[in-house]
Parts: structure tokens; C-alpha cells; sequence
């Protein structure tokens, strides 16, 4: 890259401040975002805008930027063919596709694929990750700026089963984490070359969780979970800040609010963080909110889980404590065709009271918050497979099915 | 790399400074690119090189197809994006893309697989009647990635003979397909057709090239997951006579096996019975009729390591995560004549029944997936004998 195009991209960086979804869940991958005002309050044939064709399968959320959605996907008998995929946000058109060959293991159980991940942005590049390890630096317009194979160069760093971690940029630095039985670590990556800030290495255990970032003094600190609990990185090195060590899922992230994480551990367990080098402060432990396979929420003063038997749980965010809880299912009396089944998916929610979530069998849902009682307000049934997590922002919700792309909010 | 174009790009480099020319403003990125390495390294020089690459027009095509010859799989993605993008923006603009150059890339046999199937991707954008046309010529194809294509073709073709009754028909096409096929999901879909639609007899180990005879010694210790690092005496000579203190002095001595199993299964479990946190090893040889480059394809659920010729070629600790067919590929170089594959497989202490398999699959195969079988191969053992014979 020449000089001047690497100068701009830093001062780029420096002032990004978008309101954009570059990664999965969002901001700090929190699920949460208050600047997606103007959100569908109901999903229906009237607020579908769009729905257009994907060429494989994908977990992965769509990433939005400005008026592009990014996406991954991955094609073909073994799923060896890696795909990058822009289309337009006002009309869901394709603007550019690029095509890889995956350089790693790409064997996955059925349920999950090769595009699982979600991609993470700093709002000027795309980084697409896959279960092959192939980590994919783009520019918005599909220019390819760095590729790593990470079985290349760790040729032990797989998991049969399928990885699913998301990475996520936190200041300069790209982190993912690659945990399995065998080869297991986590790197940071320079943003603009690809090559190793630095890598630790982590509990041999296979894990399908994603980084988050925590904001504490006004700098970003990543939490790294796993089964052995939290570790809290600098992101620029990779330094250890602070560690919770009474384990922790393996598929459902911890989610952040502030200087507080809320970790799927031992049910749900809250902890405060501080940067001085001194133990979390756990505020409390609630077995009853043990999510299953979706992250949890936080908004407002409520904490929302949804458990493996398909129930979405509201406790208070201070205590823990359980406020109330519902059934994710269409409202009574409503005509459904399809068992709203279970969770893969995690909940999210913008600026206004509503919760959003679909269900592996494609139902998706909308959940009023603000009252006494969480009451399911509204409901699609979108007749396709969704193990994914929607994308909000700005008057809009994205959701990618098995074999689509859909926008909801006109 | 092709001997024409390598002297092309050699007399371009050496003998053309002017970087004006247009073979140089190919050449020279296409080096960069190839120079990209591990953890990054090259990654900046190649940014840079992509974009000089993509600057041009769709003369750069053919070239950049034909570098993939000699890229490693990084490199090769690079040009395969720079191809991508190039075609795409000239398409787009209704330039002129060289279609017979590329058509000629594509037919030309010698040249890299996946720079090949990419080729008739691309041309199949250009001229899909014609494209179409050729898809039968691909049948015994060196790119497994083309031959997919005629493959599903005769399936269907089998397909729809049986629907119209004519069996003799199907079989003849069926079976011309599974001679050719070489991807694990169409072998298996042909087999089913012939043995359950037409009762044809199929030997699946030998059109995989499964290994089906071993020597198995077990139990030694893996109590922690500890034996996948300890040396037990197999890893230091092979005496099929000898006898060991195994796991809990359970004495561990080398029996004769043979699988029957249509994926060549080999199951510790079969003569041991079902036992926990143990290591066991299998043993074969393989005559080779030349000195050769070959894959062994494993699937294993269980850690394992494997060596060649006394020599370690991989190992992995992961249990119970998931096992298939050519589930990890090695590139490996057989010496003509006797090579000696010992296969260690560790079972930890996991007791849920679907940790209970302790087992690995190996075959034997060319980089496409050809069954690359040892001369003095024996018959398939039959699936009625038993698999586990003791005292041979």
C-alpha cells in the first residue's frame, strides 16, 4: 500500500464514529445499540423492504457500513470456497463479490459452516474470518489488502466440530480468538499489514465464544472467555489486565455494559472491572439466568437471557434478580405454521423498548420491554434455517437466513 | 509454470527494462505476490502488487492463471482475487476479454486444477452454451474440481435411465462414473445407486485405496491424556513377535486385523474391547512401484500421530470432536519398494457413548483423490469374515 494511502487510512481510523454494525453484536458486541432509532416495531410483509439471494450458507451477521452491508458465505461440497459479498442497503443489490480458496481444515458438524464467524470492521476495512482460519483483509470496495492462513502457519489451530469465534477490532489492533483441544491461542493483528501484534496462548478446550470490549477509564479493554473463565487484555499487546477465574461457557459471549461484564457462568454472573491490576468485583451470581445458546443483553436496567428451552428472561441488571419471564412464541391466538423451535441467534435491541430474535426455524420475533412484562408483540415466519444474530441500525434490521439476505424497515 | 511462459517472463525480466512494456507490468507484480509468506510477511509488497495487477486490463488474465502454477495457496488467492476483479470491472465495462486464451488455459490439462476450474468459471460467463458443451470432456479430468461437474452429469444420466427401466443403460453409466469419480459424497451416492437400485457389486475400499490389513498392539497408558507424548516402544522399533507391560500390566502384544469396513474403518475396540484412556497403535506396510509423491488421507475422532517410514509426519490432540473421510490430507513422498505407516490412536476418558469409537481411517492417494493402491494389494476381506484375527 503506498505511504500516502496508509497515512490516510490512520487518520481514518482515528476519527471513525460512525454509527455502523462492524461486528458481531454490534457495538462492543454488546447486541445493543441506542443509536438504531426508527426500528420496525413489527416484522411483517409490510416492513420487509427486501430480501435477496445468498450464494451459500453463513452464520455470520451482515456488518453495515454507511449504505453497504458486508456479508460471508461459503460454497461448495467441503464448503472450500470462502466468499466476501457486498450488496446495497437500499435495495439489497449485489455491488461486488470476491471468491478464496479456503488454505485450512474447512470439516464442520452440519448444523454450523465454514461461514460462521461474523466479520469485524473498523469502519474502512473488512476483516472476514472463516472456521478454515482464513482471515481476509478487503477495503469497502473489495480491494484485497492482506489475507492470512492461519493453519498455515499453526497447522494444529482447528476444531472438527467447526470455530465460530468472531474477531473484533479493539483501538488498532484486530483480535480473534482461534481456542480448540489442540493448538489453541488468541492474536491481536495490525490493522493494515495482517502480521502479528501478538499471540497468547490459551486453554486447550475447544471454545466458540467471541471477544468483547469492555470501556473502563475511557480505554478499551478486551475480555477474552473461555471455560476457564475471563481474561482482560490491552488490545494494542495483548498484556493481561485482569483475570475471573471461576470458569465460563463455551458458546454464549459475555456481554458489556460499561465497566461490567455480564458472564454466562455458573447460570449469570456479574463482575465489575478495574484496569489497577486488582481482582473483578463480583456483584452477584443467578443460576435461574443461565442462558443457552444465545448472549445475553443488557438494557437498561434490565439483563435479558433466553434459555435453552426457548424463554427469554428478564432480571435486574444491579442484583440479578428475575423480574419476569415469557415464552418466545407468537401471541396467543395468532395463526403459526412453524414451531418457534430453539435459539442459536442472540437477542438485540436499538434505541427504543423493542427486543428483536429469531429462531433456528426461522421465526422472527419482536418483544415489548418497557412494561411490567415482556409481552411478543409481533412475529414472521420466514420459512428458511437462522442460527444468526440481526444487524441493526438506523430505521432498519438485517437478518441473514440459510439461503437469503432480508431487510426489515422501509 | 509452463516452459513457454517461463521464458517469457525470464526474457521479460532480464532483457525488457522498460517497466512501459506490458509483459513488466504483470511480471513484476505477480513476483511480489508469489513472495507472500507466513504470519504475513509480503502482505504489504502484495497489497501493493494486487493493486498495480488490477490496474490493468484483461490481457493480465491468462498470466495470472498461468502463475498459480507455482503459487503457494496464499499467492494463489491473491491472483485469483486480481483475476476476479479485472474480469468483473471489463466485463462490466464491455471490454474486450480474451475468451479463446482463456478457453485454451482451461483445456490445457498441464496447467494448475484450481487455476483451471477458475478458468472455466470465467468462461462460462463468457460463452455458457459453449461451456456447457465441453462439461463431458471432463470426465477423467486431472481437476477434481472440473470432473465434478461430468460426474454429476452421468448420475443423472444413471438416474434417469432407472426411472425409464433400463438398467443395463444405468449400469454402464454408473459404473463409467464411478470409475471416474474421485470426491467422497459422489462415490458414495453412485455406490448406494449400484448396490441398492442394481445390484452391483462395488469395492469402495479399493476405489478409495483404504488400507485394510494392520497389525494392532495395545493398551498403553493415556491416563491425562499423558500417552500422546510418551514414547511406547512401537515408536522406537516394530517387533511383531514382542510383547509389553501395557495399561494396568495388562500384557500388550501385536495382533493381526483386517477391516471389511467399505470406509476401511480400523477399530481398536474390535480386538481390545472397549477400554479408556489408552493408547494403541496399528501398523502396515505399503510396496510402492515408484518413488513417488502421494497423500495419506486420515479421518480419526481420536488423538493421533502417524509416522512413515519411522519418520513422524503429523500429530493431534484433539478427542471426539468429529471424524470423516480424508478429514486430514498429508502430502508425503513414497520410496519404491517397502514403506512402513504406524499409526498411533489415543482414547481418553470421555464417557458419553458417542466418545466410546477409538478408531482411524487411512488411505493412500494422489493429490486428486486417485486411489494409489500398494502392488502387492490383497483382496478387499470380505465383509461377512471377521475382522479380527488373532494368532496370524
Amino acid at each position: 500500500m503506498k505511504t500516502a494511502s496508509l497515512i490516510l487510512a490512520s487518520f481514518l481510523l482515528s476519527i471513525s464514529a460512525q454509527a455502523d454494525w462492524l461486528n458481531f453484536r454490534g457495538p462492543s458486541a454488546s447486541s445493543y445499540d441506542p443509536t438504531a432509532t426508527g426500528l420496525p416495531t413489527e416484522l411483517s410483509d409490510e416492513t420487509l423492504a427486501w430480501k435477496t439471494p445468498l450464494p451459500g450458507r453463513g452464520i455470520g451477521s451482515p456488518l453495515l457500513i454507511g449504505d453497504k452491508i458486508y456479508l460471508t458465505a461459503a460454497t461448495g461440497p467441503e464448503q472450500k470456497q470462502l466468499h466476501v459479498l457486498c450488496f446495497a442497503a437500499a435495495d439489497g443489490s449485489s455491488i461486488w463479490e470476491r471468491r478464496f480458496w479456503a488454505t485450512g481444515r474447512t470439516m464442520s458438524h452440519n448444523k454450523t459452516c465454514v461461514a460462521a464467524p461474523t466479520p469485524a470492521s473498523d469502519g474502512h476495512y473488512i476483516y472476514a474470518f472463516y472456521s478454515s482460519n482464513d482471515l481476509i483483509c478487503l477495503d469497502l470496495e473489495g480491494n484485497l489488502i492482506w489475507m492470512r492462513g492461519l493453519t498455515l502457519d499453526y497447522p494444529n489451530a482447528s476444531n472438527s466440530l467447526g470455530m465460530a469465534s468472531s474477531p473484533i477490532v479493539a483501538g488498532d489492533t484486530l483480535i480473534a480468538q482461534v481456542e480448540n483441544d489442540s493448538e489453541s491461542f488468541a492474536a491481536g493483528f495490525d490493522l493494515i499489514t495482517g502480521t502479528n501484534k501478538w499471540k497468547i496462548d490459551r486453554p486447550k478446550m475447544a471454545n466458540w465464544t467471541s471477544p468483547t470490549v469492555l470501556t473502563i477509564d475511557g480505554e478499551p479493554v478486551v475480555a477474552l472467555q473461555s471455560g476457564k473463565g475471563i481474561l482482560g487484555v490491552v488490545p494494542s499487546t495483548g498484556s493481561s489486565l485482569f483475570e475471573f477465574t471461576e470458569g465460563a461457557a463455551t458458546i454464549p459471549s459475555s456481554t458489556p455494559a460499561g465497566d461490567s461484564l455480564f458472564i454466562p457462568s455458573n447460570g449469570l454472573t456479574s463482575i465489575t472491572v478495574k484496569t489497577d491490576g486488582s481482582d473483578p468485583t463480583k456483584r452477584w451470581t443467578e443460576s435461574a439466568q443461565r442462558p443457552g445458546t444465545a448472549s445475553p443483553l443488557v438494557l437498561g436496567k434490565k439483563v435479558f437471557t433466553i434459555s435453552s428451552a426457548g424463554v427469554l428472561n428478564c432480571a435486574d441488571r444491579e442484583t440479578g434478580e428475575r423480574l419476569w419471564r415469557v415464552r418466545l412464541e407468537p401471541p396467543e391466538g395468532s395463526e403459526s405454521e412453524t414451531p418457534v423451535g430453539g435459539f442459536s441467534g442472540s437477542p438485540v435491541a436499538g434505541g427504543g423498548d423493542q427486543l428483536y430474535v429469531f429462531s433456528e426455524s426461522g421465526v422472527g420475533l419482536v418483544v415489548d420491554v418497557s412494561g411490567e412484562e415482556g409481552v411478543v408483540t409481533s412475529f414472521i415466519e420466514l420459512g428458511e434455517t437462522i442460527l444468526s444474530t440481526p444487524s441493526l441500525t438506523k430505521g432498519a434490521l438485517y437478518i441473514r437466513s440459510d439461503g437469503h439476505l432480508w431487510r426489515f424497515g422501509k | 509454470m509452463k516452459p513457454a511462459f517461463a521464458f517469457a517472463a525470464l526474457f521479460t525480466l532480464t532483457f525488457l527494462p522498460s517497466p512501459g512494456l506490458r509483459a513488466a507490468a504483470w511480471t513484476e507484480p505477480l513476483n511480489q505476490i508469489s513472495k507472500v509468506g507466513a504470519e504475513g510477511a509480503g502482505n504489504v509488497e502484495a497489497a501493493q502488487a494486487w493493486s498495480d495487477l488490477t490496474a490493468q486490463g484483461s490481457e493480465i488474465i491468462v498470466p495470472v492463471l498461468s502463475a498459480m502454477e507455482t503459487a503457494g495457496p496464499l499467492a494463489r488467492n491473491w491472483m485469483r482475487s486480481a483475476v476476479e476483479t479485472v474480469f468483473e470491472r471489463e466485463v462490466a465495462a464491455a471490454a474486450e476479454i480474451p475468451a479463446a486464451d482463456i478457453k485454451n488455459f482451461l483445456q490445457d490439462r498441464d496447467n494448475e486444477p484450481n487455476a483451471r476450474r477458475l478458468a472455466f468459471d470465467l468462461y462460462q460467463k463468457l460463452a455458457p452454451e459453449d461451456a456447457e458443451a465441453i462439461i463431458p470432456t471432463f470426465v477423467d479430468d486431472p481437476s477434481p474440481a472440473l470432473r465434478r461437474e461430468s460426474i454429476a452429469r452421468l448420475i443423472s444420466q444413471g438416474q434417469d435411465h432407472l426411472k425409464e427401466g433400463k438398467t443395463d443403460q444405468s449400469t454402464k453409466v454408473l459404473k463409467e462414473a464411478l470409475d471416474a469419480a474421485r470426491e467422497v459424497d459422489q462415490i458414495k451416492e453412485i455406490a448406494e445407486l449400484l448396490r441398492e437400485e442394481l445390484e452391483q457389486p462395488v469395492d469402495l475400499p479399493r476405489q478409495f485405496g483404504f488400507l485394510m490389513y494392520w497389525h494392532l498392539i495395545a493398551p498403553f497408558d493415556n491416563t491425562g491424556h499423558e500417552g500422546f507424548d510418551t514414547a511406547y516402544p512401537p515408536e522406537e522399533a516394530i517387533q511383531l513377535n514382542a510383547s509389553y507391560p501395557g495399561k494396568e500390566d495388562i500384557g500388550a502384544s501385536w495382533q493381526a486385523y483386517s477391516t471389511s469396513d467399505d470406509y476401511g474403518m480400523v477399530d481398536f475396540n474390535q480386538p481390545f474391547s472397549p477400554l479408556k484412556e489408552v493408547v494403541g497403535y496399528a501398523y502396515t506396510e505399503f510396496e510402492s512401484g515408484a518413488d513417488q509423491a502421494v497423500e495419506l488421507r486420515l479421518g480419526c475422532k481420536n488423538a493421533w500421530k502417524i509416522w512413515l517410514n519411522d519418520k513422524l509426519i503429523f500429530g493431534r490432540d484433539e478427542y471426539h470432536r468429529g471424524i470423516s473421510i480424508d478429514q486430514y490430507q498429508l502430502p508425503i513422498r513414497l520410496k519404491k519398494g517397502k514403506n512402513t505407516l504406524l499409526v498411533k490412536a489415543c482414547q481418553d476418558e470421555q464417557e458419553e457413548d458417542w466418545t466410546n469409537e477409538w478408531q482411524f481411517q487411512l488411505r493412500v492417494c494422489d493429490s486428486s483423490g486417485t486411489a494409489i493402491l500398494s502392488t502387492d494389494r490383497k483382496p478387499t476381506p470380505s465383509s461377512t469374515a471377521p475382522s479380527r484375527r488373532r494368532g496370524e
